[in-house]
């Protein structure tokens, strides 16, 4: 009993000395431990959870931001050429020139977060009942809203951020290697400076990823993070073939293609953010407010939150398939 | 307050049904082992407990409806649901990390002390690790955690004897202090018929038979009876009857049955029948009473 009550630490020690019924009572009536009342560390814990386990999420972008960054430095040799050269005189084609590769890494970079989130959302929710761990994770004070919120801001919150981290650092490294070759060839820095525009391409790709990947995406992700905690089995399959039955059913006995185009605009949409011809276009204009007033993006949250809820739900619901 | 107190408990999957209205009450402090064949519906009872399963009926665990308030009540109740549950991605560094992130009543050093007495690494992931030591670790987590409750489901299937001995052992000697309250199903009895207070025998989701271990050890009698004695044993209506080793074992309940221990004494030496024992005679009556 002693050495047990030592091992127990000096708070049951004190109530082991009172009568059990105290003691029972000082136990089930003391508030748990003043950081047992934050809801906050639950659901930061249950987001590094997520990071320990997927750890594509950070690497995946990384390794992307690595090749871009070595494939570079080869095409490099050719960049003083390519400033020489009398094409160059032309201001657009010299900034569309200048800006490719920095296109090209954001793009790369956003591609491979898209990737990844899409096989996390449909993981997410189905392997811990695969491997039974949810059973685990169920035994511990976490409610299953915590657990669904912590994955799906992994989707909207963690991936984008890392997804601009990760490409901001990938451009400012191309950036410097491209001065140093350049200087280095006695070639101006400034010029080349001048004609790239870091703040507006970085505030460019925030707010890219704040319209498209987070708020647009927003429902596919939901979506396939529903099948994820609702299919015992091949959730891949299970988010994929339904909208491809409705995309034939509806194409024969139809012979129409709305479904189609619906699907298609929440892939390729959120257009009505900006207006000019691409994402990084210098001539790009943010229209936020056209994007606000878009019915679709506001359908698709209000698709969002109910898929999460069901979502939600089902964790509770189903047991390890 | 009882720590478990259930009325009605029912459970229907589809057509089958796992709990067939389960009148239940664990008082605090008890360890409680409940035993039943495959499909009988432990498991089932137990997920209801923990708030796993939805069910009909009433049932309070430490004064709270385990289905509405599983998040909360996990502060007060620690579960080890099958052997391996632990997820195989994980170090070993990284589930303390995470159970002193989630769990505010979790105590890291003792999680700690735990770990250093057995082999297994910080660094380690859990894929790599033995069973026995999934086990290990999972019970070095929950003892850590200060908890009333702790459930055991199973929790050394398809363990060696040493780990599953071992189990036990620690769970006695560094967990069980007297206020916790414990509940444990397993196949292997024997193991835990030295720890438990209380049995609980569940079939074909109801309870059939239910008693503490002090009542068990006076009630319930085995006679190795001498042959020349086996007509005037079995004149007193044991139980059950079986052989080893050329011998007859009868199995007498005292409370029912004809015959006091004086009696059985004379009849052969007298001892107290193994949990497995009882328990195989109570099914085997019941299967009987359910055929006639």
């Amino acid at each position: 009993m002693n050495t047990e009550s030592n091992a127990r630490g000096e708070s049951s020690q004190a109530s082991n000395a009172k009568s059990p019924l105290l003691a029972k009572e000082a136990r089930s009536g003391a508030p748990a431990s003043p950081r047992g009342v934050s809801a906050t560390r639950p659901f930061y814990w249950s987001v590094r959870r997520e990071l320990m386990e997927y750890r594509s999420i950070y690497l995946a972008p990384l390794a992307i931001g690595c090749v871009i960054v070595l494939g570079f430095g080869f095409v490099l040799r050719r960049l003083p050429e390519t400033m020489r050269h009398p094409m160059m005189l032309n201001l657009p084609h010299q900034r569309d020139t200048l800006s490719q590769p920095f296109d090209v890494a954001a793009g790369l970079i956003m591609a491979a977060a898209f990737i990844v989130s899409i096989f996390y959302a449909l993981d997410c929710l189905y392997g811990e009942r695969r491997e039974r761990s949810i059973l685990f994770w169920k035994s511990l004070p976490v409610s299953d809203w915590t657990a669904v919120l912590a994955k799906a801001s992994v989707l909207l919150l963690v991936l984008p951020a890392i997804a601009f981290a990760v490409t901001a650092v990938t451009e400012t490294t191309i950036f410097l290697m491209s001065s140093a070759v350049l200087a280095a060839n006695g070639l101006s820095v400034a010029k080349f400076w001048a004609q790239l525009m870091p703040v507006e391409t970085m505030t460019g790709l925030a707010y890219h990823l704040v319209t498209v990947h987070i708020l647009w995406y927003a429902p596919l992700y939901a979506w396939l993070m529903l099948i994820s905690a609702w299919s015992r089995r091949m959730p891949f399959l299970w988010a994929v073939l339904p909208p491809f039955a409705v995309m034939i059913f509806e194409k024969i006995a139809f012979h129409t293609k709305y479904f189609a185009d619906f699907l298609m605009g929440r892939f390729t949409g959120g257009s009505e953010a900006v207006a000019g011809s691409g994402m990084l276009d210098p001539e790009m204009k943010m229209t936020p407010g056209h994007f606000v007033a878009t019915p679709g993006l506001w359908f698709g949250l209000a698709f969002a939150a109910v898929f999460l809820v069901a979502a939600a739900r089902l964790r509770r619901y189903r047991g390890p398939s | 307050m009882s720590c478990i107190e259930a009325r009605g408990l029912r459970k229907a999957f589809g057509a089958t049904v796992a709990l067939d209205g389960i009148d239940l009450r664990v008082e605090e402090g008890r360890i409680l082992g409940l035993i039943g064949p495959n499909g009988a519906g432990k498991t089932t009872a137990l997920n209801a407990i923990l708030g796993l399963t939805f069910y009909e009926g009433e049932l309070r665990v430490l004064g709270r409806n385990p289905w509405a308030e599983r998040e909360r009540l996990m502060r007060d109740v620690c579960f080890i649901a099958d052997v391996a549950v632990l997820p195989r991605w994980a170090r070993v560094s990284q589930m303390v990390d995470y159970v002193a992130g989630v769990h505010p009543r979790f105590d890291r050093a003792k999680a700690e002390g735990f770990l250093k007495k057995t082999t297994i690494k910080r660094e380690s992931r859990i894929r790599e690790l033995s069973k026995g030591m999934v086990a290990q670790l999972h019970l070095a987590l929950v003892m850590a955690i200060d908890a009333r409750l702790l459930v055991l489901d199973e929790p050394t299937l398809g363990l060696d004897i040493l780990y599953r001995k071992q189990f036990y052992d620690s769970l006695l000697n560094d967990y069980f202090d007297g206020n916790r309250t414990i509940v444990v199903t397993t196949h292997q009895v024997e193991e835990i018929q030295h720890v438990l207070t209380d049995l609980m025998f569940i079939d074909r989701g109801r309870i059939v038979f239910s008693c503490t271990m002090e009542e068990f050890e006076t009630r319930y009698a085995e006679v190795l009876v001498r042959p020349e004695q086996l007509a005037a044993a079995r004149a007193l209506k044991p139980m059950r009857e079986r052989q080893a080793l050329g011998r007859s074992i009868l199995l007498f309940d005292l409370k029912t049955d004809k015959g006091d221990r004086q009696q059985l004494a004379a009849l052969g030496e007298v001892r107290t029948p193994s949990i497995a024992d009882l328990f195989v005679a109570v099914m085997g009556n019941q299967q009987q009473g359910a055929a006639r």
